[in-house]
């Protein structure tokens, strides 16, 4: 069987950084698989700009962010394979993939999942009423207006405040649909404030805060929606209900990491990020096999993925030096306010980069890192919402390696 | 006076941005985590502005459409005009980025740009 020193399933932002870093670190036989017909995932479809502020210091779209690494990969001689769909990894870390020249199988000594993540569904909200025509996900109806030419519909409804249906709001009203508003459960909105204000306020397009779509309408083709306000425990409140029509009602209810293969590796997930449980080298339970970017947990900025890619790639290059990493005993244990975090498991011995989202908004507040008694870090911050994720290094120089450490946040 | 409280849009940061301009021509700015907010804010006062992304028709590529953008910002009343004019574009692979496919557009000093490389097939 084909090996190498590490494959890499996904070319989108965080498996592109990973293999330029990887080559940067001296790994040469790198393979990267893709599925589509070309590398850059997500990002070809996203048009707007907003890009590369903080890993390039200037505004990109999706496409120019990607090229750039694209071009990087090229340079540095990364070998890719496209067309081909990875349908099994095992715990040895034996790909198969089927691809246009048949089946394909390798073996890496590290493989690095970078797969990327699929949006919740109309299905997995259990939205009554009938089946009809017109309603779509975010992503895909930005695919089919970006990349097809195919415009969804004229009267358009979103439901959920997410990011890409926002900006899915914006790029509708450029193109001529009639952007009626935006329905959000919950009392805040869950995409960025910078996105509310130029996609949402430039257009006049309402959003509706603690709203609900109770019912969908229309036989053949979407008609409209009945929708209600709901109070703190997302019950309706009577007298609310109101009915919107439209052709089309837009999903942006959240995004799920895609683990499929990694189940079937043996990879352990976290209830909470729906991705992989890793340690400070971003290292699975699986010897070997290490995660990054919207796989392992939804980011809000690719700035982010690609330094989360490149920092993995760090790990997987020590691994690979010395056919191993040191052991990861530590559990770092989530307060209750907090959403989620990664790394969930450290060494004790070394800095560390902890990722985290707050479960609720606060104003004035102080996340806290501890280990027993000891406050490793502290961070106070004006304000914190789940919109954004928060990143700060905590420093080895006050850990021990025995105790778990504790994140928590409390008002100031 | 003149005053608007706005959230800038500059970054992922999305600072809540106070700006006040007094009648005596003195600028106040306060809650910007940087000076590019300061910018904005006082821009976004007396004249907003925004770029915007869209597409064009492209022939002979993979894809049907190439992705476009403005190469800095058109005061945001303009917008719909530069739609306009973007949507009536129509280029022929290959497509590179950079690649200017309006230039001036609307008269108003930017140009819009491709924003996708494209082969031709």
């Amino acid at each position: 069987m084909r090996t190498h020193d590490a494959v890499i399933i996904g070319g989108g932002p965080a498996g592109l950084a990973a293999a330029v870093q990887l080559k940067k670190n001296g790994i040469d036989d790198i393979l990267i698989i893709e599925r589509e017909k070309h590398l850059g995932g997500i990002l070809r479809q996203c048009i707007h700009d907003g890009f590369g502020l903080t890993r390039f210091g200037v505004t990109l779209s999706g496409p120019e962010y990607s090229q750039r690494f694209i071009d990087m990969a090229n340079e540095l001689g990364v070998s890719t394979v496209t067309n081909a769909t990875v349908i099994d990894l095992n715990g040895d870390r034996v790909i198969t993939a089927a691809t246009q020249q048949g089946l394909l199988q390798v073996q890496g000594k590290a493989v690095i999942l970078t797969m990327g993540c699929r949006e919740r569904t109309r299905g997995a909200l259990a939205i009554p009423g009938t089946r009809p025509a017109g309603v779509f996900n975010a992503g895909v109806t930005q695919s089919y207006v970006n990349l097809y030419n195919t415009m969804v519909g004229k009267e358009v409804l979103i439901m959920g405040s997410g990011d890409i249906g926002l900006i899915m709001a914006r790029r509708l009203t450029l193109e001529g649909a009639k952007v009626k508003g935006v329905f959000e459960i919950m009392p805040y909105p869950s995409g960025l404030p910078r996105n509310i204000e130029q996609c949402l306020n430039d257009y006049d397009i309402p959003l509706y805060l603690s709203h609900s779509v109770v019912e969908i309408k229309g036989q053949e083709r979407i008609e409209g929606v009945r929708v209600v306000q709901v109070d703190e425990s997302f019950r309706p409140i009577e007298g609310t209900e109101k009915y919107f029509s439209c052709d089309t009602l837009v999903l942006s209810v959240g995004l799920i990491p895609e683990n499929e293969l990694s189940l079937a590796a043996g990879v352990e997930l976290d209830w909470r990020t729906n991705g992989a449980v890793v340690d400070e080298f971003y290292q699975s339970n699986v010897p070997g096999i290490f995660a990054a970017g919207n796989v392992l947990h939804v980011h809000d900025l690719v700035d982010f993925v690609s330094k989360e890619a490149e920092a993995m790639a760090e790990g997987v290059a020590e691994y690979l030096k010395n056919g191993a990493l040191p052991e990861c005993g530590l559990e770092i244990k989530a307060g209750n306010d907090i959403g989620h975090l990664i790394p969930q498991r450290v060494s004790g011995k070394r800095d560390f980069k902890l990722s985290l989202r707050v479960r609720k908004p606060w104003g004035k507040c102080c996340l806290e890192v501890r280990q027993g008694e000891t406050v490793l870090k502290s961070l106070k911050l004006a304000k914190a919402i789940p919109a954004e994720m928060i990143e700060l290094v905590i420093p080895a120089e006050k850990m021990n390696s025995v105790e778990d450490l504790e994140v928590r946040v409390y008002e100031i | 006076m003149k005053s608007k409280t706005l959230t800038c849009i500059i970054c992922p940061n999305g600072c809540t941005i106070d700006v006040k301009a007094h009648d005596n021509g003195d600028i106040e700015v306060s809650g910007n985590k940087c000076p590019r907010g300061k910018e904005y804010a006082v821009q976004e006062l007396f004249d907003p502005r925004r770029t915007i992304s869209s597409t064009v028709r492209i022939e002979g590529a993979m894809l049907p459409l190439c992705s476009v953008r403005l190469d800095r910002p058109v005061p945001k009343k303009e917008i719909f005009a530069v739609m306009e004019e973007i949507n009536k574009v129509s280029i022929k692979a290959p497509s590179h980025i950079g690649d200017v496919v309006i230039e001036n557009v609307c008269g108003l000093g930017a140009n819009v740009i491709v924003t996708k490389n494209l082969d031709k097939i």
